[in-house]
């Protein structure tokens, strides 16, 4: 199952590379992508496991950017 | 256009320019040194400085601390934050608030670039439509999200409206707009009974629409998909910023560490050295290129989109700029892949109108392309009531009395089986035909063609032009046919009679040769209805006039929506700009760099010439990426 997501206030490109790292390296995440350009985050994962693995990437995201808000 | 700014963007604006203005008094003040107890490096400068300091760059100072918290070291921020608090400790107040405001303005400028990019390509994203007038059955008209559209739904399309789901016409015709999907501006006419496609925009008149797909499966719900996702497949290129600057960041850090603590323990004056370390991180920012790079390639995708071509990804545009081979299947690509009355040539005692009124006799009983089109040759009616004894002779050709006569028109075959005796000088040996006999006498015979594309010709000189090497042209027709349409082209390459299978053999024997020359690619361009395998084994498969066809956006890499080779050049152009914009970015910046951090260590570089290093270095790479967005490659 594929997820979109938009992003608010993503202000830099290698922090979006950064998320997209940590986002794949999350172990229920089949592909994530965090695209810079398009403020974007896409997630694919299996539909159970969907709403953890939300949660998890939201606070990779956090990590990285504090004030980036992933729209809901 | 002029962009509208964002809340945040106007209040960082704001904070930048009363910033500036303090910084500038402050400046005044300590080079005059106007004011008794204002100078250099008293602490009172000091306070007086923290106050536009803080006003720039809580935000980095605050989200650099937070980094630290989270383990997320080594950021610009990180960077930033550690050279102004080193230009600080070494007293050099005014540098410090320099720094961090040429570093907000930098930012300032990016946010307000990537934006216009990003808006630039929404335009074209704009093609999603809003909403969709359901018809309920007793007649009142609901408006609805696209989303809840039902197949077999009646939508009713107003004047001026978007198409919102893919659909047929059954009620109205008029012209529709296909520019946002094909970069057309001729509008197309529909009739009660045609195939309308989502994201198109309704002319003057009113319409009924039969929804014939949800709107997830539609056109524009697949582009806009494919669109966003085409900057998740990243270039070579985008690859190399990405990995570059994982590693350089450590290094340039682990850089200025030993700069700031290696040589004072030689030589001392401990300040100096940590002054000319915070001068080498501001340097060593490397920004200019991971914003340039990937939006040199967002912006050719955006360039391409406007032109009509749907790039799926920045590492197909940059195969399209080391284009090396193209491959292009003949009929429907450089064909119409339509039949056509080429010539008519009645034989030495009979006359052309006659010859062809006795084939479309017959041939009006026959779907067959080839009766088609010689029916479509012969405009007048003829009453079909007239033929008897029609016998279809499958692969061989139709008899039928006509007007008390017996016809044949069919294939030589056919000539042979019925005895009729064809003048050897009267046999076309290229090409597709049909000869005529009346009462077992030769009249005459009508050959027809698949016709090139009116912009093949000059779209292959294009291509050419674009330092293309090989142009190979594949096809299941005859060799003498094949031959005829190469040199009608201007392809001197072409491989006949190949079934569809042998295609994919082709292009992979095409594959290795253009691997043994080194970095070429090649590219191929079918139309994607029975080219799928072809399509994904070529290094760049290229649909044409595939719009609607979702067998053909998917097995595709790049998708040309209106059936134009002359995109195909276009195309190339842009790919080939974005590369060379990518490049110049990369080689700038790198050099720059580099020539400012050697002299940074060595002291001779300050930190306003850091500053410039890398704010003003990203200023200008990002002004040359946007040049990818112009339309004209």
């Amino acid at each position: 199952m594929k997820k979109k997501f938009k992003l608010e206030n993503l202000d830099c490109a290698h922090c979006a590379q950064k998320m997209e790292d940590a986002i794949n390296a999350l172990p229920d995440v089949e592909e994530a992508s965090v695209s810079f350009m398009t403020q974007k985050l896409t997630i694919v994962a299996d539909e159970d496991k969907m709403e953890a693995v939300i949660e998890q990437a939201v606070a990779e995201i956090a990590k990285v950017e504090p004030d980036c808000v992933v729209v809901r | 256009m002029k962009q509208k700014l964002t809340a945040k963007q106007q209040k960082s604006l704001r904070e930048i320019i009363i910033a500036g203005v303090l910084l500038a008094i402050l400046m005044v003040v300590e080079h005059t040194e106007s004011i008794p107890l204002f100078n250099e490096h008293s602490w009172t400068m000091l306070l007086a400085c923290l106050v536009p300091y803080l006003l720039v760059g809580r935000d980095v100072v605050r989200l650099c601390i937070k980094g630290i918290l989270n383990r997320q070291l080594l950021d610009e921020r990180f960077l930033m934050t550690i050279a102004t608090i080193g230009a600080f400790a070494t007293e050099e107040y005014c540098e410090a608030v320099a720094v961090m405001l040429f570093y907000q303005v930098g930012e300032f400028f990016q946010s307000y670039a990537v934006g216009k990019s990003r808006e630039s390509i929404q335009q074209l994203l704009t093609i999603a439509p809003e909403y969709a007038n359901v018809i309920a059955e007793d007649g009142s008209v609901e408006t609805v999200d696209p989303d809840d559209v039902e197949i077999g739904d009646v939508l009713l399309v107003k004047p001026g409206e978007k198409i919102p789901v893919d659909g047929t016409v059954i009620e109205g015709s008029g012209l529709i707009n296909t520019s946002a999907l094909t970069g057309e501006s001729m509008p197309r006419e529909v009739q009660v009974g045609d195939a309308i496609i989502s994201g198109c925009v309704n002319g003057e008149s009113l319409l009924k629409v039969r929804a014939d797909k949800l709107y997830d499966d539609s056109t524009v719900a697949q582009i806009l998909e494919l669109v966003e996702n085409a900057a998740t497949k990243k270039s070579k290129t985008e690859s190399f910023i990405t990995r570059f600057a994982r590693y350089y960041t450590p290094i340039v850090v682990a850089g200025a560490a030993i700069l700031a603590f290696i040589p004072p323990i030689f030589f001392g004056e401990f300040t100096k050295w940590m002054l000319r370390a915070c001068t080498f991180l501001v340097i060593s920012c490397p920004c200019a290129l991971v914003i340039s790079v990937p939006l040199a390639f967002f912006g050719g995708i955006g360039a391409a989109s406007k032109a009509g071509v749907l790039v799926k990804g920045s590492n197909y545009l940059e195969m399209m700029a080391n284009l090396d081979t193209i491959v292009s299947d003949k009929t429907g690509t450089l064909t119409q892949g339509k039949f056509k009355v080429s010539a008519v040539n009645p034989a030495a005692d009979f006359d052309k109108d006659s010859l062809m009124r006795y084939a479309a006799a017959v041939e009006q009983t026959s779907t067959h392309p080839i009766a088609v089109s010689i029916c479509e040759a012969y405009k007048d009616e003829i009453d079909p009531t007239a033929l008897a004894a029609v016998e279809n002779l499958a692969g061989r050709g139709i008899t039928a009395n006509f007007e008390g006569r017996k016809l044949a028109v069919g294939n030589m075959k056919l000539m042979n089986e019925l005895g009729v005796a064809v003048a050897e000088d009267a046999v076309i040996r290229s090409g597709t035909c049909v000869y005529i006999a009346v009462d077992g006498v030769y009249v005459g015979s009508i050959e027809v063609a698949d016709a090139p594309k009116s912009e093949a010709v000059r779209a292959i000189t294009d291509i050419r032009a674009e330092h293309v090497k090989n142009i190979v042209m594949l096809t299941g027709d005859a060799e003498d046919t094949a031959k005829k349409v190469a040199a009608e082209l201007g392809i001197t390459e072409y491989r006949a009679e190949l079934l569809p299978q042998d295609k994919v053999s082709v292009v992979e024997e095409l594959l290795e040769k253009v691997g043994v020359a080194g970095k070429g690619k090649l590219a191929f361009i079918g139309d994607g209805i029975n080219d799928a395998p072809v399509l994904t084994r070529a290094d760049v498969g290229i649909a044409m006039g595939s719009l609607g066809s979702d067998a053909a956006i998917e097995a595709a890499d790049i998708v040309i929506m209106d059936d134009n080779l002359e995109r195909i050049p276009t195309i190339i152009r842009i790919a080939r700009k974005t590369i060379g914009i990518s490049k110049a970015n990369i080689a700038f910046a790198l050099a720059v760099k580099i020539a400012c951090l050697v002299l940074g260590a060595a002291g001779i570089v300050g930190m306003w010439g850091a500053v410039f290093a890398d704010v003003g270095v990203a200023f200008i790479c990002i002004l040359n990426s946007m040049r990818t967005l112009a339309k004209n490659a």
